[in-house]
């Protein structure tokens, strides 16, 4: 006897009171408070940030305990919320140059002016796994200084105080920057609406490419004009207003990459750059992008385009954790309807040939018989 | 020959910035005539290839081509859309690599076939007897109509590129050095069948080569560039027999006489 | 958790923002004013991942009404997981009546089918698309497939159905099967096995298609004309089933193979639930129906 299966909307809500038991886990140890993962999971919660698209320290981290600490998972929470908010405005663009510093280094000048500023950084610490720290130990208070009264330039403004190094990229007088989370993606798109999109590019898949284009698929030449780390202010224009109302403040990393160019006949040789710039502290990100930006440019420089890192389609249309996860993930969908049709198709086909066969050696036996 | 030409070419130029492509070329294609092209790497005869086959758009001039129904068309004015239509129906284009005008990874069928259902064929039978035709003609045995062209030696694969361009009976073909990258024996082959597909068929062609042997084989006529201009041009055998420019001159005496 | 929710998060209406919905019903109204051609949107992220009908629930999200009935059906069947999900969420953010009933639906949103039961004018079908581009397996590229639609360049696709006869002796194409939309746009009528492509043909009902990931829309309007592409000596057929439903007896229905056991036993049942309960309901059986008629539980409150 058949009795077909029913009861799908029961089944989803056990199966989500399962996952709830799960991600609080075993309820005699506390459970996270937000604030623990916003201070001590900070980095985690600048990466949701950043491939999130929305600036909310506090909505990361509930992101990562809702999606278990599945960080892409993270991202499709922040994404799916982000994308409901009505639109204000836009501020005015970001001057990196009048950063608050906290991190800066440049591997093209041994000091610059600023000078070369450490930071927060993982870079030189032993990776020795620390047993204190599971202890929950007492922590030092870091040194600080007041910060300089002088902005850093960034160096990028050095070299092109020689003509050393192509000026900001521009767009034309009355360009209107893109917004990819408004506006379908068109190839070929202009290089703002690019870095957009590579800015909320998956971190794993613009290593991996960046990291391609070191090992000479595409490979550019790449030196760390600087990486610099810290606040920048957040200005709007109201149109009622004289001035820009101050918004308040960002955490970004911002990679500036030089990389050679041996100029062609339009354009004397001179150093090109590749940029990156993410929300929070990233630096891998923020490398990785600024490789990937570069590789990108290859037609604009008249360079051949021969391996995936500068594809725009291929990099922009597969650089999207959300839509790629779900993609991938949806293959456990029910495909039966589908997967029926084929089923049929090879069966028919099996059975055309098996008959072919058969005649086949029918006719073989008749001739030999005769 | 009727009593008007297939394409005329007037003051053609093209300029890469400040560099030359080829500059100020004109002439006049008649119905079934071969015209080859003739140049060293850099002499700009591709170029010019490509500002003719509209692959690439000429800084100035014009170029004029006698439709079907006899009215003469502005190549660079006519719509994308008309030009590609031009280009899988009256025309065809022999590419060197034969990798750049096959789809490798369909079949030989569907590579001849692919024009026919382009232009709205749509008769399985009648497209595949078509096919074994064109294959035939071309000297490739009818059981590898199914196989992908990966599976054939250059020489065959640029019968099957010569083959997907005929089909459809185009009136002029472009061929880019079609017999570059071969053998010298299947040069002569290819050679020869080109050369009787052409007198057959009654096709005007433009052929570019380095190779003045190609041009005495399968051309009437000739162009010698050099540094983007056209330095000489006349009746094949006049040219190479009697070089009047010292760069033709230069040229022909280069080659042994065999 | 004992702690109480915060309003740290809340969503509007329906999910979507008004401007959303207004930017979504635009790219409607250009589909519909050029059937078959993909119009490209602003997908947004929605709250059920890329692949898994977001182009649907964008459109469906976008077009409903507190006075429409909601059905949404996923592989034919109203009580699949991902339909319940979807059904579930509209119920939830729209707060709309819900039904499983075919003739008594406004909206339907359908991956994978076309409901058995004929459509009628008034009615909307809003598919789930996972790859919008027909070209796209024979051209991945989207600058490339565009101009090719443009020009009407399609004999690529008629290749790909030639490679099918030569090896195959047919069209292998079984599902996703192409279609030319009043003689124009080829388009891709997602993946529904090709037995559902008639069906498209002149439907009274209004037929739109959302693919969220590739942020593509296209529409069919009622009464389109949509012939699914063939050779003249191997048109185009669908496929024929050797033996009815197996509980409502059904003929010319889509069935679905379901394994019985572990030794190859089989049975063929109706894709379409709905379909199939009707007929139960009005006493049709099939060969291995129970004896008596299952008890047909509602399932699921129709509000």
């Amino acid at each position: 006897m058949y009795v077909a299966v029913k009861g799908g909307e029961a089944a989803i809500a056990n199966a989500h009171a399962l996952l709830a038991d799960r991600r609080r886990g075993d309820r005699s140890v506390p459970a996270l408070r937000l604030d623990q993962i916003v201070e001590q999971l900070a980095l985690g919660v600048d990466r949701v940030m950043s491939e999130g698209s929305l600036y909310d320290r506090e909505l990361a981290a509930l992101a990562i305990v809702q999606a278990r600490g599945d960080m892409i998972e993270a991202i499709f929470l922040v994404r799916a919320y982000r994308t409901t908010l009505p639109r204000f405005g836009y501020t005015r663009a970001i001057d990196t140059g009048a950063m608050l510093v906290e991190r800066r280094v440049s591997a093209t000048y041994k000091d610059l002016p600023g000078g070369q500023l450490l930071g927060p950084t993982f870079d030189y610490t032993h990776r020795l796994l620390d047993p204190e720290l599971a202890a929950g130990g007492e922590v030092a208070e870091p040194l600080q200084r007041a910060s300089d009264a002088d902005a850093m330039p960034r160096v990028s403004a050095i070299l092109a105080r020689e003509g050393l190094i192509e000026p900001d990229g521009d767009m034309p007088q009355d360009h209107i920057p893109g917004d990819i989370t408004r506006e379908p993606l068109e190839f070929p798109m202009a290089r703002d609406i690019r870095l957009q999109a590579l800015s909320r590019g998956d971190e794993g898949f613009l290593l991996a490419l960046g990291y391609s284009t070191q090992r000479g698929y595409a490979r550019n030449h790449p030196f760390v004009g600087e990486v610099r780390i810290g606040e920048v202010e957040l200005e709007l224009d109201v149109p009622e207003l004289p001035f820009a109302v101050p918004l308040g403040s960002a955490r970004v990393t911002e990679c500036q990459m030089v990389n050679q160019f041996k100029g062609s006949t339009k354009a004397p040789p001179q150093f090109t750059r590749g940029y990156g710039l993410v929300f929070g502290q990233s630096e891998r990100k923020a490398m990785a992008m600024a490789l990937c930006d570069r590789a990108l440019r290859a037609t604009e420089f008249g360079e051949d385009v021969v391996a995936a890192a500068q594809d725009e389609e291929f990099v922009i249309s597969h650089s999207d954790n959300v839509q790629a996860t779900g993609f991938v993930e949806h293959l456990k969908l029910p495909h039966y309807v589908d997967f029926q049709a084929e089923l049929d198709l090879v069966r028919r086909m099996r059975a055309e040939h098996d008959a072919r066969e058969n005649a086949g050696k029918a006719e073989e036996k008749r001739e030999a018989a005769e | 020959m009727t009593d008007e030409p297939l394409l005329r070419v007037s003051a053609l130029s093209k300029f890469y910035g400040s560099r030359i492509g080829c500059e100020n070329v004109s002439f006049d294609l008649w119905p079934g005539e071969v015209l080859a092209v003739v140049g060293e790497s850099g002499s700009g005869k591709t170029t010019l290839l490509n500002c003719l086959s509209t692959r690439l758009l000429p800084s100035s001039g014009t170029a004029s081509y006698r439709m079907r129904d006899g009215q003469f068309r502005e190549l660079y004015r006519m719509s994308e859309a008309e030009r590609r239509f031009l280009m899988r129906t009256d025309w065809g284009f022999v590419h060197q690599n034969p990798a750049d005008g096959l789809r490798m990874t369909v079949s030989a069928g569907a590579n001849v076939g692919e024009r026919l259902m382009a232009v709205g064929d749509r008769h399985y039978g009648k497209i595949r007897a078509t096919a074994v035709d064109w294959l035939s003609r071309v000297e490739i045995d009818e059981d590898r109509i199914d196989d992908e062209p990966r599976a054939f030696s250059g020489g065959m694969r640029q019968r099957l590129q010569i083959a997907r361009n005929l089909v459809t009976g185009p009136r002029l073909v472009f061929m880019d050095e079609p017999t570059g990258g071969l053998d010298v024996s299947v040069q002569a082959r290819l050679l020869d069948l080109l050369r009787g597909l052409v007198t057959d068929l009654g096709l005007a062609a433009i052929v570019v080569t380095h190779d003045l042997a190609v041009a005495r084989l399968l051309s009437q006529r000739m162009m010698v560039m050099k540094d983007g201009r056209v330095v000489e041009s006349g009746l094949t055998d006049r040219v190479l027999d009697d070089p009047r420019a010292p760069y033709t001159q230069l040229l022909v005496s280069s080659i042994l006489q065999v | 958790m004992t702690a109480q929710p915060t309003d740290i998060a809340t969503y509007n209406f329906a999910y979507l923002d008004e401007q959303t919905k207004r930017m979504i019903r635009r790219a409607i109204l250009k589909g519909i004013a050029i059937p078959g051609y993909q119009v490209p949107f602003a997908s947004r992220e929605m709250p059920m991942p890329y692949g898994w009908g977001t182009g649907g629930v964008q459109v469906t999200a976008s077009i409903i009404g507190p006075e429409d009935v909601l059905k949404v059906i996923d592989q034919g069947a109203d009580d699949t997981t991902n339909a319940v999900s979807i059904r579930a969420f509209f119920k939830k953010v729209a707060n709309v009546a819900v039904t499983t009933d075919t003739a008594k639906a406004t909206i339907i949103q359908t991956r994978h089918r076309i409901p058995e039961h004929p459509l009628t004018a008034g009615q909307v079908l809003v598919y789930q698309v996972p790859i919008p581009e027909p070209l796209r397996f024979l051209e991945p590229r989207e600058t490339e497939t565009r101009k090719m639609h443009a020009l009407e360049e399609y004999g690529l696709m008629h290749v790909k159905l030639y490679e099918d006869i030569a090896r195959h002796g047919r069209i292998a194409t079984t599902y996703a099967y192409p279609v030319k939309v009043e003689g124009r746009y080829v388009m891709d009528p997602s993946p529904t096995p090709k037995f559902d492509n008639p069906k498209m043909h002149r439907s009274p009902a209004l037929q739109l298609f959302g693919a969220g990931r590739e942020k593509r829309i296209y529409a069919l309007p009622p009464f389109t004309d949509v012939v699914s592409l063939d050779f003249e000596d191997h048109p185009f057929e669908v496929q024929t089933f050797d033996q009815p439903c197996a509980l409502c007896a059904a003929e010319n229905v889509y069935l679905d193979e379901v394994i019985l056991d572990d030794h190859g036993g089989h049975m063929f049942v109706c894709s379409d639930t709905d379909h199939c309960e009707k007929r139960r309901e009005q006493g049709h059986r099939g060969h291995l129906a129970p004896e008596t008629p299952p008890a047909l539980e509602k399932r699921e409150p129709a509000q």
